[in-house]
């Protein structure tokens, strides 16, 4: 049966309380949850700390251990490395940390300094060689993994006009998308010759893009779809027929506007996040989490996404960060500034 | 830098008479009371502003009319209206306002804060900025901010 015609609903499986301050963010431990390694989760928070949630054998989750005294400010965000062994955090007091999961022991090994302000969001490339930063100064930084922990910056891009939300690598490629208050989405690529990264993309309004701040962005398993939320309250699918590092010399990439989700959210939407399995979760300032999905149904022309299940009060305040587990299907995290983190799973119930 | 005022001169307005509130008809003492204009008036009234010893009410920042509250849905709108139209303490007046919000009302509160149409001349800025829950955080973060809008507060704890 086609899964949208199925009542599916997101329940909560536990509430982690921890954090004295509001949860920005939250990251699965990709190497984690298989094989008889636990499950693991890191959330950052306004509270200067990071926490690290682990599952045990009963499916229970624990807090494992505090990362704190290294960040002055807000911990805004937080990426394990493809390894699982590295976990990087960026904060407000505008550095970003390296941690090592070393025995049971989380140490921090590197902090890099160098953005003017508040780093906003951190992210690793597929292979972990490379790190991009963001920041309220408006540009976004390529850091180079070097032996015994080392990290060189290799290139500092500059074209947002406005501070920097997120950044997020392509799952495979060496691509980079940038999100930000001023509007826009922003692809980067390195130069085939030289090893200079520039833009080469940029999706405003003009490209039927965002009205307002952008806040996040995932990309589907393959790729070859990306998904946008904003302070305009809606969700934007993005497309690339093409491969997304195959473009011109001219400043135009391969990205295209695909649909707009709108009318679901009431305020802004600050997360979203694209399972393995296809299902867009995205969480609002409206207390909200909400579910979408493509459906084959309709004529060939407009592809188009549609509600598969909605949680009204998913939290007492704001929905900050949504983030599916990518090694249990239907399992997704939400964290809020209520404080707390819950874990959900997706059931099917009866009607 | 800022060497002199940016509105040296603004014009002082009477301040309201406190309204004594109307004897509750429901006896029973633990009925929820909504959250009503009133009451949010009289949270942000008091609110001195950044640059003169008055307050928000005094200088006609904020009135009575500029709040829009429904209890029912959680939400509160607050309009204001910078003395003049170059206002630079634009953001720090409505920096305050949501901060005073923040702490005053039930964390279930919804806040918008933004300046009345056509009173400032970097008003969608200025809106944006207000509304934008990361850079009220980061800013309240900053001490010298913060100790400004806490100055800005007083008062209304008094």
């Amino acid at each position: 049966m086609d899964i949208l015609e199925r009542n599916l609903e997101l329940r909560e499986r536990q509430r982690l309380e921890g954090h004295t301050d509001r949860v920005w963010s939250l990251a699965w431990n990709p190497a984690a949850g298989v094989s008889g390694i636990p499950a693991m989760l890191a959330s950052c928070s306004g509270d200067k700390t990071v926490r690290i949630w682990q599952q045990d054998p009963s499916g229970s989750w624990d807090c494992l251990a505090v990362l704190e005294d290294t960040h002055t400010r807000t911990v805004r965000s937080c990426a394990w490395s493809p390894s699982g062994k590295l976990l990087a955090t960026a904060s407000f007091d505008a550095a970003t940390a390296v941690w090592e999961h070393i025995g049971g022991d989380f140490e921090c090994v590197a902090t890099l300094e160098g953005h003017e302000n508040e780093v906003k969001s951190v992210s690793w490339n597929a292979s972990g060689s490379l790190l991009a930063t963001c920041s309220r100064d408006k540009t976004v930084w390529i850091w180079e993994v070097q032996p015994g922990n080392e990290f060189e910056c290799v290139s500092v891009l500059q074209g947002h006009t406005q501070d920097v939300k997120m950044v997020q690598w392509h799952p495979f490629l060496d691509v980079l998308v940038s999100v930000s208050y001023d509007n826009s989405v922003k692809i980067w690529a390195e130069d085939g010759d030289s090893d200079d990264w520039h833009c080469v993309q940029t999706l405003n309004e003009a490209s039927s893009g965002h009205t307002s701040t952008v806040w996040a962005v995932s990309f589907s398993s393959n790729g070859d779809r990306m998904v946008t939320c904003s302070d305009d309250l809606t969700l934007k699918i993005w497309d690339t027929s093409s491969n997304p590092s195959e473009t011109s010399d001219s400043n135009c990439g391969s990205w295209r506007h695909l649909c707009t989700i709108s009318g679901y959210h009431d305020r802004t939407i600050f997360s979203v996040n694209w399972s393995r399995e296809g299902v867009i979760a995205s969480g609002a300032a409206d207390d909200a989490i909400r579910l979408f999905l493509e459906s084959k149904d309709n004529s060939v022309d407009a592809p188009s996404y549609k509600l598969l299940s909605k949680k009204e009060k998913a939290h007492d305040m704001d929905v900050n960060s949504v983030q599916w587990n990518p090694k249990e299907p239907g399992v997704l995290a939400s964290a809020s500034d209520d404080g707390t983190i819950k874990i959900w799973e997706l059931l099917e119930v009866p009607r | 830098m800022v060497t002199g005022l940016i509105n040296a001169n603004p014009i002082v307005y009477e301040r309201k008479a406190r309204q004594v509130r109307s004897a509750p008809t429901n006896i029973d003492e633990y009925a929820d009371e909504p959250i009503d204009q009133q009451e949010i008036f009289d949270h942000i009234r008091d609110i001195k502003d950044p640059e003169h010893p008055y307050s928000l009410e005094e200088l006609k920042v904020v009135t009575e009319d500029s709040i829009e509250v429904n209890d029912k849905q959680s939400y509160v709108r607050v309009t204001f209206t910078p003395t003049v139209e170059h206002c630079s303490m634009a953001t720090v007046i409505g920096l305050c306002l949501r901060v005073k919000l923040m702490r005053s009302l039930p964390s279930r509160y919804k806040v918008d804060v933004r300046i009345a149409p056509g009173t400032h001349a970097t008003e969608a800025a200025v809106n944006k900025q207000l509304n934008d829950k990361e850079r009220v955080a980061a800013a309240l973060e900053n001490p010298n901010l913060s100790e400004m809008v806490n100055e800005c507060l007083a008062p209304t704890f008094a």
